[in-house]
């Protein structure tokens, strides 16, 4: 009994203290965005990394997540007769919620693991160092970069991402389960609210600078040798998914009132 | 008049946790001297060297750079500090995702906003001193020899000129004919800018190539620290083990420390 206490109160603990970490950690990079000088060069870089090639991933994950959803909407709409309602769920499904989740998912998985090995890798091999001895800070040059362009690149992304899973939904509202095309994105319009879209980007703001959050804090504390950077990776990837999921919620109970 | 030294540590301790790395350093480099550090794996000569230039923070003691005293300084005054220095790393530790002559050229480009015709100029005015050909400028370093890679690194290290350089381990793994035009470059481009030059290396050879002086560090402390003709009559066991390479004496079965990782998020 009292060894599962201890380990209840070191498992506590360790929590805040990581917690507390990752707070100052995130507080000293996002004033290092607004400090000059600005790495316009390494925004522009990591710009291109999230937001262009993630598109590939996003516009696939999101085009099938709205087909889905059109098909089992419509089977569980139909036991009482409100098919009719089927492009309304899925606009509303993706922009709220299945968008921004889905996309922030994905790129946690694709840029996260990748802002971890990269920063995790010049850790190990001295290259943080070097960037010190030559007056550049780190923190600056490596993690405010990724911040800003994920904070910035995931609503777009999303955004994109929302109109692909729209269409996704039409192809099967329209051609497999035999909707008028006109009247389909008529109800795809009407209960289509300006807020339901923009606070879904909101949301993907959030998950954007959760992402490159753990990515450069895992990258940037890794451990020693290729085990370290290993762990850093997967620690980058699982937190930031976590932590969507939490921030999802949270994001969800201010804005949407629900 | 006594000339003031141009490095100056005096008592600097360091611990990581329960890891005293660093015991009471005491130790004086002369302007223009090349003092080489030697010691075992893990006897704390990289964290030693990381302090000289503020990558580590001792928890106590002096260090001063012509006379003045570097500790307990702000970050500006730190920045000011680091530009006196230049420094390469065991590894190279060039940036992978930039070619050569942003390697080169990163503080000058950085820091003086060169723009990008006369940093390449620069790079590979540089890196022919050093005997490589101009048209590395453009590759990357994962395209390079280990040898190659340790002549940008130390293109890196001297072409903005500095007063003091740093060399960790610049022969390690290299070849003893390239680690012998390593060890010919470090000393013409000392005698060029005029430097002073901290190294640390196991390299014998390479210890009696480029040292006016030597130190050893042994358990956290200087056991010995003199001129490199007399390393070999030095009169400690430990330095004699070392310096001829023997498998028994006093150092054989030696612990390594545990090599500390920076984790500083400013």
């Amino acid at each position: 009994m009292h060894g599962f206490v201890q380990n209840i109160g070191r498992t506590a603990l360790n929590f805040l203290a990581a917690f507390g970490r990752i707070t100052l950690f995130s507080i000293t990079a996002v004033r290092w965005i607004f400090t000059p000088p600005y790495y316009w060069q390494q925004l522009f870089r990591q710009i291109i990394d999230i937001g262009y090639f993630s598109l590939p991933v996003v516009g696939l994950t999101t085009l099938f997540s709205g087909m889905v959803l059109a098909l089992q909407s419509y089977t569980g709409f139909a036991r009482f007769s409100a098919e009719d309602t089927v492009a309304t769920v899925v606009v509303l499904s993706v922009t709220r919620e299945l968008g921004p989740v889905l996309a922030g998912l994905m790129v946690a998985g694709r840029i996260g693991a990748s802002m971890a090995a990269e920063i995790g890798t010049m850790r190990v091999t001295d290259q943080i160092d070097a960037l010190d001895t030559l007056s550049t800070r780190p923190m600056q040059y490596l993690v405010a970069p990724r911040l800003l362009a994920g904070t910035i690149c995931l609503p777009f992304l999303v955004l994109v991402g929302d109109v692909i899973g729209v269409f996704g939904g039409y192809l099967v509202g329209v051609y497999r389960l035999g909707f008028n095309p006109s009247i389909y994105l008529a109800r795809t319009l009407e209960y289509l609210e300006v807020s339901d879209v923009t606070l879904g980007l909101v949301k993907a703001a959030v998950f954007g600078f959760l992402i490159a959050l753990m990515g450069c804090y895992h990258g940037y504390h890794s451990g020693r040798g290729a085990q370290g950077v290993g762990r850093a990776t997967t620690n980058a990837v699982v937190s930031a998914s976590i932590l969507i999921l939490i921030a999802n919620y949270i994001v969800t109970t201010m804005f949407f009132g629900v | 008049m006594a000339v003031t030294p141009k490095i100056e540590l005096s008592g600097v301790t360091k611990s990581f946790d329960a890891n005293h790395v660093l015991k009471g350093i005491n130790l004086t480099v002369a302007p223009q001297e090349s003092l080489v550090i030697i010691g075992t794996s893990g006897c704390g000569k990289s964290v030693l060297m990381k302090c000289l230039n503020g990558l580590i923070t001792p928890d106590q003691g002096s260090i001063k750079i012509d006379g003045q005293e570097i500790l307990g300084q702000g970050r500006a005054a730190l920045e000011d500090l680091r530009r006196r220095f230049g420094m390469t790393f065991q590894f190279g530790a060039l940036f992978d995702s930039l070619p050569i002559w942003e390697n080169v050229t990163f503080r000058l480009r950085h820091q003086q906003a060169l723009d990008k015709k006369d940093a390449r100029d620069i790079a590979a005015q540089t890196i022919t001193q050093l005997g490589l050909a101009a048209s590395v400028i453009d590759q990357y370093p994962a395209e390079l020899s280990g040898g190659m890679q340790k002549r940008v690194a130390l293109a890196r290290a001297i072409v903005d000129k500095p007063e003091i350089l740093l060399f960790d381990e610049p022969t390690s793994g290299l070849d003893p004919i390239t680690g012998g035009v390593i060890d010919r470059l470090i000393i013409d481009a000392r005698e060029r800018l005029g430097a002073t030059t901290v190294t640390i290396s196991h390299d014998m050879a390479s210890v009696r190539r480029i040292a006016d002086k030597v130190a050893m560090v042994h358990h956290g402390v200087i056991i010995w620290a003199g001129p490199a003709e007399e390393m070999n009559e030095s009169g400690v066991p430990e330095v004699h083990q070392f310096v001829h390479g023997l498998a028994e004496g006093p150092l054989t079965n030696e612990k390594p420390a545990a090599s500390p990782a920076k984790m500083a998020t400013s």
